[in-house]
């Protein structure tokens, strides 16, 4: 490391610490503070003093202490090595800091974040004397059994490829071409290194049209999300934020899982790194973690690292869209991230705006989530980003300025409610408070893929729910009994809806992922039982015997029983359905 | 100090790093000008006029000016006689074995009478994050032969599990039932208790060391008190130096350790106290923005390592502020432990004991420490159908008191009555019953034979022919 020593300590409060005595530091450079080491960032410049945040614990930092520049901004290293690794939130390998440090976390560890000694099998996809662009695709590394880490040129160098190493088994340091630009040679290997505050280029953006499956009923069917779409998921304690990250990290048809643990438990962190690699993705047939990078910054881990975690994240999720895939980023939670942000604000004595959050919050939250989208690559490859993100609201009151102000970027929202949760109905995801505006966008792909009528069915499900809602204001205030039996079997109906379908159990090892198809057939099944039903309600069939029909019950255990690959049974089903009203119709023919 | 000894050349030599003077006082916060550049978090020994030793921590510090937070309040304290000696490391605990059976003060030292154990190791009370590739996730179901825990709530060897209350409500009653009950299924391994009481009054603390007394466990247990007459700034260190303590018992000892912490609202209240002092931008209802991160140092510092024998079970008790959920304190804490035990007073006011709100509650550790193998195959679902159908009684009450009780369906009348068995059976106990596991599970399906069993959604046929018609009936 280059010992150039901008300035020194003057004051230490928590994570920010004020130097003296500036030279030459830039805004967002990366700085070591004291002979510790500690690694810290240049937030503030002011005539001879700047404000730096610290990533690491600085009990015991003095005045005076000296501050080293490293001259470049805090950035990543990009390259293979970084599927199914687990980093802190300014990539340092979690696992190598337990080989120097033990159980522990110590200050001042440097570790490198991508293998050094490590070989991979570089086959080169190019040859030599052509001219390159940004973010073209030299060569291939076969990282995971079912990934492919495709080498590219960092965005910001272009010119004439003067060699390419042969195909062979390379680290990730060893130089593997040489490219030439305005008579400078530039030799490049397969690491780049990319500023976390600064998105990565691309050559365009396009519309949103693809739905990412999710595999949970309630979001493919009712609040879908497009590749490349952004989504907060709001909930109080105890609602299922993190599960619902757990189900979609697990069972979303992305070719790339980045996991954020922003200022939550650690324990939640060894439960994704003990259970994702048991887990089998079921389109490759491979586990879950040879698609999964997680990024742990836990709640007792130094905050300031927690404010950075995010950038962490999403830089990676673009660094694999730049090679053609479609990469989900679960940040959980952004409050956390809002709240690391608020607390160095504090101790940098800002002004602050609502509830003591820095003005900028919005900007922030903004910038965050304008990272994701589907894009035309520089490498000539489509990819997308999209962004899972959870928000913790402060008593579950979204009313809150980090709910509200992530709402304004967002076009997917899926408030999580307590009463569901409370009855253990999960997910708990609300039918009243959320929606999807990538409802329009994707529409075409289900028509396509799946069903002509989804659209129709989807509303006609939507519309019998606002109706029960109205309903059940009603009964309220007279009891269910008041109501005539068409009107009952609407709130039967909608409360089979919610157990046979809103309701996914994550535990069940065939409940817990559906496919597009068996989705559309459940919520088929429910409608015949409604159309039918309601029709015979109207010939004089009560509702108590609609209910005792045998097949009801077995309608509840659907999702349990059929598998994905028997849509013949649903078939049998709305037979069996059909037969037993008529059945009951015949008797009050 | 009249008589020249070596001490005081020792000490003379150590002059530069001793001032006398200081420059501001206020409430719990000294500040000195012009010294040699002193770290942060130091140590600091006060000194006053008298020759009193206080202990205090280094809060701010530049070239300029330091701020010193003293544990002890700044009461008698003159700026001119009042002298700071800056120890150049942070606050740290001498802990050993030979800490259990002993009482000591907030800060760590004996108050019993007793001499100060002899430490093994010296340990930074602020401790350091664990890793979380370190850690191992915890599975080991703890039964506590509290129902209401046991079978839909279940508590977990390395969990933390806080006991959300009020004033007035039994909270110390149930801290201390688990303390005593709690064992690991088949096994006999015995819990260390590490208690650390802040703020809270000096019958608390007996009500407590009598409970350990009367089952004779009182030589495995270390109790840490700030009580409510003790000076507040110590009760930021007490939960530290308490968890110092289990963490060296758990992870150098291989014991298993149980951490019971009350009342977490007055370790809050003091920190509130600190940062409106030193005049920093409040967030909600005048806590510090860092409160999170402050109760999450505390909070973590709980569950396994891989490898290591030992774990830390931590039992915060915290009263919630005019039994307000959604207050900062409660907030903030649910969102960092692993689920709660909410407290209902009007169960309390019903004489149910313990008066465990059924929804609200939550273990989130549970689904991996339950079913076969663990408990028994059928606990999972039963689980599930109980809080599904309790929640259901919840509506039919709420129907009931608009149109009567008497206009309800026949199968919301079944409902209210397997509500009131279930609560007046299942979760209702006396403070000395232990109940199995499997007594607990079957009481379990003694309240769902209330209902018929097409209600019955969430458990399987096979459950529903085994325990719900089969061998639980007899």
């Amino acid at each position: 490391m280059d010992k150039r020593i901008i300035g020194t300590i003057q004051r230490i409060n928590g994570p920010v610490i004020t130097a003296s005595g500036i030279t030459d530091a830039r805004m967002f450079e990366l700085v070591y503070v004291s002979d510790d080491l500690l690694v810290g960032e240049v937030i503030k410049l002011s005539g001879s003093s700047a404000v730096i945040q610290v990533y690491e614990d600085t009990t015991g930092l003095k005045p005076g202490s000296p501050i080293y520049g490293s001259g470049m901004p805090l950035s990543l290293a990009l390259g293979p090595g970084l599927i199914g690794s687990i980093y802190d939130g300014i990539q340092r390998p979690l696992e190598v800091l337990r080989a120097y440090s033990g159980h522990f976390i110590k200050r001042g560890i440097a570790a490198k974040a991508l293998a050094s000694d490590k070989k991979w099998h570089f086959v080169p996809a190019v040859q030599k004397g052509i001219d390159l662009h940004g973010g073209a695709i030299i060569g291939t590394v076969q990282e995971t059994s079912r990934i492919v880490h495709k080498i590219i040129v960092s965005p910001d160098i272009s010119g004439r490829l003067l060699s390419i190493v042969p195909e062979g088994d390379y680290s990730v340091e060893e130089p593997i071409a040489v490219i030439e630009n305005s008579q400078q040679k530039k030799e490049i290997t397969m690491t780049q290194y990319w500023p976390i505050r600064i998105p990565r280029p691309v050559r365009a953006r396009r519309a949103l049209e693809i739905p990412l499956i999710t595999g949970q009923r309630v979001i493919d069917t009712l609040f879908p999300l497009a590749k490349g779409g952004t989504v907060a998921i709001p909930g109080g304690f105890g609602t299922g934020k993190t599960m619902t990250q757990h189900a979609i990290a697990k069972w979303c048809d992305a070719d790339i899982i980045v996991y954020i643990g922003c200022g939550e438990r650690g324990n939640e962190m060894t439960d994704v790194l003990t259970e994702f690699p048991k887990l089998v993705d079921p389109r490759s047939g491979k586990s879950l973690m040879e698609r999964t990078i997680l990024i742990a910054n836990t709640s007792n881990m130094p905050v300031s690292a927690r404010e950075a975690s995010i950038y962490t994240g999403v830089t990676m999720a673009e660094y694999f869209r730049d090679q053609g895939y479609h990469v989900a980023v679960m940040a959980d939670s952004t409050s956390r991230w809002a709240e690391a942000l608020r607390e160095l604000s504090g101790r940098m004595e800002e002004m602050p705006a609502e509830e003591g959050f820095p003005a900028y919050l919005a900007t922030r939250i903004a910038e965050f989530y304008e990272r994701a989208g589907y894009m035309d690559t520089l490498s000539g490859t489509e990819g997308s980003v999209s962004i899972i993100g959870a928000v913790s609201p402060p008593g579950g009151d979204f009313s809150e300025p980090v709910t509200q102000h992530t709402r304004r970027f967002v076009r997917c929202f899926w408030g999580l409610d307590r009463n569901l949760a409370n009855a253990r109905h999960y997910p708990a995801i609300s039918w009243l408070d959320s929606y999807s505006e990538y409802l329009e966008d994707i529409s075409a792909w289900w028509k396509n893929s799946v069903a002509e009528s989804w659209a129709d069915d989807r509303r006609e499900i939507m519309d019998l729910l606002r109706r029960e809602t109205r309903l059940l204001q009603v009964v309220k205030l007279v009891g269910p009994d008041a109501l005539p039996d068409s009107q009952r079997f609407i709130l039967d109906v909608c409360d089979l809806f919610k157990t046979a379908f809103l309701q996914q159990n994550a535990f069940d090892d065939i409940d817990r992922y559906s496919t597009p198809q068996k989705q559309y057939n459940m919520l088929k099944v429910i409608l015949t039982y409604w159309q039918r039903g309601s029709s015979a309600i109207k010939r004089g069939v009560s509702l108590v015997e609609l209910k005792r029909m045998k097949v009801v019950q077995e309608i509840i255990k659907m999702k349990y029983t059929i598998k994905d690959d028997n849509p013949q049974e649903f078939t049998k089903l709305i037979a069996a359905l059909e037969r037993g009203i008529e059945r009951l119709e015949s008797m009050y023919a | 100090m009249h008589e020249a000894n070596t001490i005081d050349v020792i000490k003379k030599l150590q002059v530069c790093r001793e001032y006398q003077g200081v420059s501001k006082i206020d409430g719990p916060l000294v500040v000195v000008k012009k010294t040699h550049s002193i770290g942060y978090r130091e140590l600091v020994e006060c000194t006053d006029a008298a020759g009193n030793v206080r202990l205090g921590m280094v809060l701010d510090t530049s070239d300029e000016a330091v701020v010193v937070q003293i544990f002890e309040g700044t009461h008698g304290l003159t700026m001119p006689e009042t002298r700071l000696r800056f120890r150049g490391e942070p606050l740290t605990l001498g802990v050993s074995e030979a800490m259990l059976g002993r009482v000591f003060d907030g800060l760590g030292r004996p108050i019993d009478g007793g001499p100060k154990p002899r430490a093994r190791e010296q340990l930074d009370v602020n401790g350091l994050p664990v890793n979380p590739v370190a850690r191992e996730y915890p599975r080991d179901f703890i039964q506590t032969g509290i129902s209401v825990i046991d079978g839909m709530n279940t508590l977990i060897r390395g969990q933390k599990l806080p006991i959300f209350s009020g004033n007035g409500l039994p909270h110390n009653e149930l801290a201390a039932q688990i303390a005593r009950q709690a064992k690991i299924k088949g096994g006999k391994t015995d819990f260390a208790v590490v208690f650390a009481a802040m703020g809270v009054k000096h019958d608390v603390a007996r009500f407590f060391i009598r409970s350990f007394e009367e089952t004779n466990s009182l030589d495995n247990v270390a109790l840490f008190l700030s009580l409510a007459d003790d000076p507040s700034i110590e009760r930021i260190i007490t939960p530290r130096a308490a968890l110092t303590l289990a963490e060296y018992l758990a992870y150098t000892k291989g014991m298993h350790v149980l951490v019971i912490m009350t009342d977490m609202a007055n370790y809050c209240e003091s920190l509130r106290e600190i940062s409106t002092l030193r005049g920093e931008i409040p967030s909600r209802k005048g806590y510090p923005g860092y409160l999170y991160s402050d109760l999450a140092e505390l909070y973590e510092r709980s569950g396994m390592i891989r490898g290591l024998p030992g774990s830390i079970t931590q039992l915060p008790i915290l009263t919630m502020p005019n039994d307000d959920i959604s207050h900062p304190i409660p907030d903030l804490t649910g969102y960092i432990t692993e689920g709660q035990i909410v407290f209902d007073r009007d169960m309390h006011g019903r004489g149910i004991y313990p008066p465990v709100a059924g929804l609200p509650s939550l273990s989130r550790l549970m689904k991996d420490g339950i079913g076969k193998d663990m408990t028994r195959e059928d606990h999972p679902h039963l689980a599930s159908q109980l809080f599904a159908a309790y929640s259901y009684v919840k509506d039919v009450k709420n129907l009931a008191s608009v149109i009567g009780e008497e206009e309800l369906t026949p199968l919301d009348k079944q409902y209210l009555e397997f509500g009131e068995f279930f609560e007046r059976q299942f979760v209702n106990q006396r403070t000395d019953e232990d109940r199995s596991i499997e007594d607990t599970l079957n009481l379990g399906w003694e309240a769902l034979r209330k209902l018929p069993p097409e209600e019955l959604h969430r458990v399987t046929d096979e459950e529903l022919e085994t325990w719900y018609m089969g061998e639980g009936n007899l």
